[in-house]
This record gives C-alpha cells, sequence and structure tokens, in this order.
C-alpha cells in the first residue's frame, strides 16, 4: 500500500513521464537503427537543439512567472542583426563583442516589454503579439531583408570549437560542439536562480497567485523586470547561438517559429497557467523533440511526419494532464464537476 | 438595477467603437492625404476589398472562441487543409460536380478540425491554447505529408469565380465575407448560441449552474470557427490560385491582434462583430495605404502593433481616470 502511493507521487512528476517516453523511444530507434546512440549522432543533435533549448528555457521564466512571450523570435533577430551588422561593419574581430552585445539588446528589449505589461495590465502574450509585429516589422524596413555574409574570422572559428574531441572508425574527428556547453550552463543557472535565489521563488509565487503574492509584500513589477528581462537576454544569446549555426544572418530567418518553441516548453511541463514548471521538464521537452526529427530522418520516414507527432504528442500529453486534473477534483468535490 | 447595468456596459462598449472610429478616421485622413486621395479611387477600394476577406474571415473564425476566453491557434493551419482537400478534389476529379464536391469536401475537413478541437476541450477540458497549438502543429504535419511540401497549383475557371470576379463591381470575396459577418452577428446575438458563448467568457461556473450545457455550447463554438477557416482556406484556395500547406503563418497572431483591437476582450465575456469588422477596415487601409506609397507591407505590421498598443494605452488611461473619478 505504502509502496504504491510512492509510486502513484513519483508517477505525478511530468519529468518522470517524459523520461521514461525518452528512454523507450531511444530503444526503439537505436534498435531499429544502431547509428541512433553512437556518440557522434547524439551530440550533433544536442548541437542542433542548443537553440531551441536556451529559448524554452528563457520561455518557462516566463510561463511559471504565469505569462507568455511571443515576441522572443523578433527579439532575437533583431538582437542578432544588430550584432552582424556592427560587427561586420566596423570589422570588430572580437567573440566577446559578438556574445555580449545580442544579450545587452535583447535584455533592452526584453525590459521594453516587462514595463507595457506591467503598466497596461493586458495579458502578456496580446502585448507581445503586439511587440513581435513592431520588432520584426521595424527591423525588415530597417535592414531591407538584406542578408549579413563575411561574417569575421573569430566569429567563423569559433563554432568549430568542440569541447570534447573524438575519432571515429573512419578517422574523422568530431565532437561536442562550444554551443552545447551555452545551453548547459544558461540551463544551470536558470535552475539554480529558480530553485535557490529568492528572486526565483518569487517568480513561482507570482505565477501561483498573482494576488496572494502581491499581498505578501511582492514586488510585481521587479519581478516581471527579472522574466522578461531574462528572457531578452536569453533571446540575444540564442539568437548568438542560431547565427554560429547557420553562419549566415537573415531578418527572417527565426521570426515564425515562436509556437513551436513555445511547444517545445510546454511539453516540458510548463503549465499555461503559471506557477509550476521545471528546468529539467523543459530540457526533456526539448530533447524529445529533437529526438523525434532525428529518429524520423533514421528511420527514412519523410520528415512531415514529424509535426503530426509532435501535435499528437502534444495534445495527448496535455489531455492526460487534464484528465488526471479532473479525476482529482471529482475525487476531492465528491460531485459536481465544472 | 438592471437595466442601469445595461445601459452602462453597451455605453462602455460605445466608447470602444468610438476610439475604432476615431483611429479609422485619421488614418483615412492621413492616407488620402498621403496618396493625394488615390486610396480612394474605385480601383483602389476594390483590390482593397478583394486583399481584405481572407484575413477577415479569418479574425471571425478568431471571435467566437476568444468570447469564451479561449483561442484558436489552428486557425491558418485549418484553412490550408481545407484548401488542400479542396485542390486534390479539383485535381482528380472533372465533371461539373468538380467544384462544388471541392468547395464541401473542404469545408467539412475544416469542421472535422474544428470539431476535434471543440471535443478536447469541452470533453476533456485542456486548455484551449494548447490544444490549439497541438492542433496546429498536427494539421501542419498532415497538410505537409499530403503535399510534400509542394505548392498545388491551376485550379478550373468556375472555382477562380469565387476569389477572382466581381459582382456588380463587388467583389465576390468581399460578399462572401459580408454574409459570414453578418451570419456570426445574427448567431451571436439572437440566439441562445451566441448568448451562452458570451455567458461562457465571463463566469464558467455560473453558466454551468444557470442550465446552460457549457460542454455542447464549448463543442460549438470551435465547430464555428473550424468553419469559417475552411470558407478562408476556400477561398485563399481560389484567389491565389493555389495551395500550400504553410500559407499565411503570420496572419495567425494577427487574428488575435485584431480581435482585441476590435474590442474583445482576451479573458472573454466582451466584443462585437462590428468592432471587430471596424479593425480588420484599420487594418487593411493601412496595409493597402503603405503598398499605395510604396512604403514596406513590414513596416505597416509595425504599424498595426503600435495601433494595438496605443488602443490599449488609451483604454487603460481612460478606465484609470474612470475609477479615479469614482
Amino acid at each position: 500500500m505504502l509502496s504504491n502511493l510512492r509510486l502513484k507521487k513519483l508517477f505525478r512528476h511530468t519529468e518522470l513521464y517524459l523520461l521514461v517516453v525518452l528512454i523507450l523511444l531511444s530503444a526503439l530507434i537505436s534498435f531499429l537503427n544502431p547509428r541512433f546512440l553512437c556518440s557522434e549522432n547524439l551530440f550533433d543533435l544536442l548541437r542542433v537543439s542548443a537553440f531551441i533549448g536556451i529559448l524554452a528555457l528563457g520561455q518557462l521564466i516566463i510561463l511559471i512567472s504565469g505569462g507568455i512571450d511571443v515576441s522572443f523570435t523578433a527579439v532575437a533577430a533583431v538582437a542578432q542583426y544588430i550584432m552582424g551588422f556592427v560587427i561586420v561593419q566596423h570589422h570588430i574581430d572580437s567573440i566577446v563583442v559578438a556574445i555580449l552585445l545580442p544579450i545587452a539588446i535583447g535584455s533592452v528589449l526584453g525590459l521594453f516589454n516587462a514595463f507595457l505589461v506591467y503598466y497596461t495590465k493586458v495579458h502578456s502574450v496580446i502585448v507581445t503579439i503586439a511587440t513581435l509585429n513592431v520588432f520584426h516589422g521595424m527591423l525588415v524596413f530597417l535592414s531591407g531583408g538584406r542578408w549579413i555574409h563575411n561574417l569575421p574570422v573569430t566569429f567563423r572559428n569559433f563554432s568549430r570549437i568542440k569541447l570534447v574531441e573524438l575519432v571515429n572508425e573512419r578517422g574523422v574527428s568530431y565532437g561536442l560542439s562550444v554551443l552545447v556547453g551555452f545551453w548547459i550552463l544558461t540551463a544551470l543557472l536558470t535552475w539554480f536562480i529558480l530553485r535557490y535565489c529568492a528572486i526565483g521563488r518569487k517568480v513561482y509565487a507570482v505565477g501561483g497567485n498573482p494576488e496572494a503574492a502581491r499581498r505578501a509584500g511582492i514586488n510585481i513589477l521587479r519581478v516581471q523586470l527579472f522574466v522578461f528581462t531574462s528572457m531578452g537576454a536569453l533571446a540575444g544569446l540564442a539568437s548568438f547561438v542560431q547565427a554560429q549555426l547557420a553562419q549566415i544572418i537573415q531578418p527572417n530567418a527565426i521570426v515564425g517559429r515562436e509556437l513551436d518553441i513555445l511547444a517545445a516548453a510546454i511539453l516540458g511541463g510548463a503549465s499555461v497557467y503559471g506557477g509550476s514548471g521545471s528546468v529539467f521538464g523543459v530540457i526533456l521537452g526539448v530533447l524529445l523533440v529533437s529526438v523525434i526529427r532525428n529518429s524520423l530522418i533514421l528511420l527514412r520516414i519523410p520528415a512531415y511526419w514529424h509535426q503530426v507527432v509532435i501535435g499528437l504528442i502534444v495534445i495527448g500529453a496535455a489531455s492526460l494532464m487534464a484528465y488526471q486534473r479532473k479525476m482529482r477534483d471529482r475525487r476531492a468535490s465528491g460531485s459536481v464537476v465544472v | 438595477m438592471l437595466w442601469f447595468k445595461k445601459i452602462r456596459a453597451t455605453g462602455t462598449l460605445d466608447s470602444q467603437t468610438v476610439l475604432l472610429l476615431v483611429f479609422l478616421g485619421v488614418l483615412v485622413v492621413l492616407i488620402s492625404v498621403l496618396t493625394q486621395g488615390r486610396i480612394l479611387h474605385a480601383r483602389s477600394l476594390q483590390a482593397l476589398a478583394f486583399q481584405l476577406p481572407v484575413l477577415g474571415l479569418l479574425v471571425l473564425a478568431q471571435l467566437a472562441p476568444m468570447l469564451t476566453g479561449g483561442i484558436d491557434l489552428s486557425l491558418i493551419s485549418t484553412a490550408n487543409l481545407a484548401g488542400i482537400q479542396a485542390a486534390l478534389i479539383l485535381t482528380s476529379f472533372s465533371g461539373w460536380y468538380a467544384v462544388p464536391l471541392a468547395i464541401i469536401a473542404g469545408l467539412v475537413t475544416a469542421v472535422m478540425v474544428g470539431i476535434f478541437n471543440g471535443a478536447v476541450v469541452s470533453g476533456i477540458r485542456v486548455p484551449p491554447f494548447i490544444v490549439t497549438l497541438g492542433t496546429m502543429i498536427l494539421v501542419r504535419g498532415i497538410a505537409l505529408s499530403i503535399t510534400k511540401g509542394r505548392v498545388i497549383a491551376g485550379f478550373p475557371r468556375e472555382f477562380l469565380f469565387l476569389g477572382g470576379n466581381t459582382l456588380a463591381g463587388v467583389p465576390m470575396p468581399f460578399l462572401i465575407f459580408l454574409a459570414c459577418a453578418l451570419f456570426l452577428a445574427v448567431l451571436l446575438k439572437q440566439t441562445a448560441f451566441g448568448i451562452s458563448t458570451y455567458m461562457l467568457g465571463s463566469n464558467l461556473i455560473a453558466t454551468t449552474f444557470s442550465g446552460v450545457k457549457t460542454s455542447s455550447s464549448l463543442l460549438r463554438t470551435y465547430v464555428l470557427s473550424g468553419s469559417l477557416a475552411g470558407v478562408a482556406g476556400v477561398i485563399m484556395a481560389s484567389r491565389f490560385n493555389a495551395v500550400q500547406a504553410d500559407f499565411g503563418g503570420a496572419y495567425l497572431l494577427l487574428t488575435v491582434l485584431a480581435c482585441v483591437l476590435g474590442g474583445v476582450n482576451p479573458a472573454g465575456g466582451f466584443g462585437k462583430v462590428s468592432g471587430v469588422l471596424i479593425a480588420i477596415i484599420i487594418l487593411q487601409i493601412t496595409a493597402t495605404g503603405f503598398t499605395l506609397l510604396g512604403l514596406s507591407a513590414h513596416l505597416a505590421n509595425a504599424l498595426w502593433g503600435i495601433i494595438l498598443l496605443s488602443s490599449i494605452g488609451i483604454k487603460r488611461a481612460v478606465s484609470v481616470r474612470g475609477a479615479e473619478i469614482k
């Protein structure tokens, strides 16, 4: 009886479901195609996921606070373009500038979102739909849609840096890209802030019940500033990672993917109602999306099907959670369920 | 007391309409002056009436779910799938029955997506934002697997009539759009279903206890949204003479923007077809005006965002002042 109870408690966690699904899926795929589990493929999978992974972490912080931000793709595009423009125009051959500049620009745009959300008192999804249009519209207008090529040498070489370097059986060296390091560092930092810092706990408090949080003396404006600025900063960092992967900067490359990235965060168990979500869950959500995409390629199934699978998983997972909540409410209230 | 509240409620809604009309008036004057009256020529107005219906129908489709406090993110995918379904029939049949069959099949496909959304939202009570986000990806995936990412183009002339012809100088798609808007307005205002839609958005629990079958109302809301998206999809196919799995992705968030600009409360319960109509005209007139001025369509996008933000800001300022006076 006791063990049964403990098991139930354990299985209520979304993370565990995700982990089980991820392991089962990986086992199935590596059974069908052993190449899946080789470190070369896994390293590549992580490298490609780093961009979405960092953005999903930013979205997680916003979702926990009870908001939704859809402008982050435009923020990333603006930060990336200005960075590219500055380093190419002024021949700044410095990777530090290329990393810090988009983070700074993203933070400023995030700050702008935060003030708008706080002072208009309109749900953040509406406000950020407006700022998405403003940021991206201005970017494409001012840039004329021009692409930025010929990035500096250090910028081009940076993406080849490996954290771990191995050699495969054909003698070609491969490794874990430095870009994955950015993802890991952001994940650790986000986890630490959300779990151990006062501001992190306040984010959960505001998301769980804003009115109660306000009465408990939490400064809502400060929490809003923190969550939207973090999202902006992470969008800036992610835009650097994306520029490293693509080695070309296009004003239209990132915008339009906001809802797919949001889906990965939601898949990881972040609630759109606020108050819950974890870094581990969101990482698993992003990995699940990437593994599905990767496995379809390895199994030679047309890539179009991966959206069908991900759509079904999002609906299925959300339905399962909602069904459990409905059952719990029914047990708790005894009779009437709305 | 009740009549007093009723007047006050209509009073606040009117202030929204007044604000919108002022916006519209300023825009029309500004663009007329800048284009030296070219925007008011019959040809420009006709172009405007050709361009407006696609976005307009999608915005109407977004209206009903938003009134219940929900949202439908799968609209664009649904419209595209409906268009693709119609295109598949048009390219494989050639008899006289092909065109009506294609239209019906497109609409039925869209209604089926609506039923699916509605069933999950009302039956399992999954938040509409997540359900329709999932359906958006799922339906787009289905459409992509059908078309393999390619464009299907070249339809018979009888089908192109819907999107490209005029009736007494008025473009067909515009007439269809007006008919749909009228239908929606009557449905929302005059029928029990329409009133229950508003009630669902203001207070779900109170609505349940007042004897409304909330599940079936919610279901019908999403079916309505799906079918309007289907109409938009068929018209898109006919107007562009082509279909594709990921046409018009940028329209999705614009439908929400237009609804909120038109006075729809994102939390549900408030909003009128007339307000949304003015909002659609505002958006389209800036787009058409910008094209006439040779300005980038992206600048028009930015302006739409600024218009929404300023309308929110003005409303907020007015309501804060109102609260202070009380």
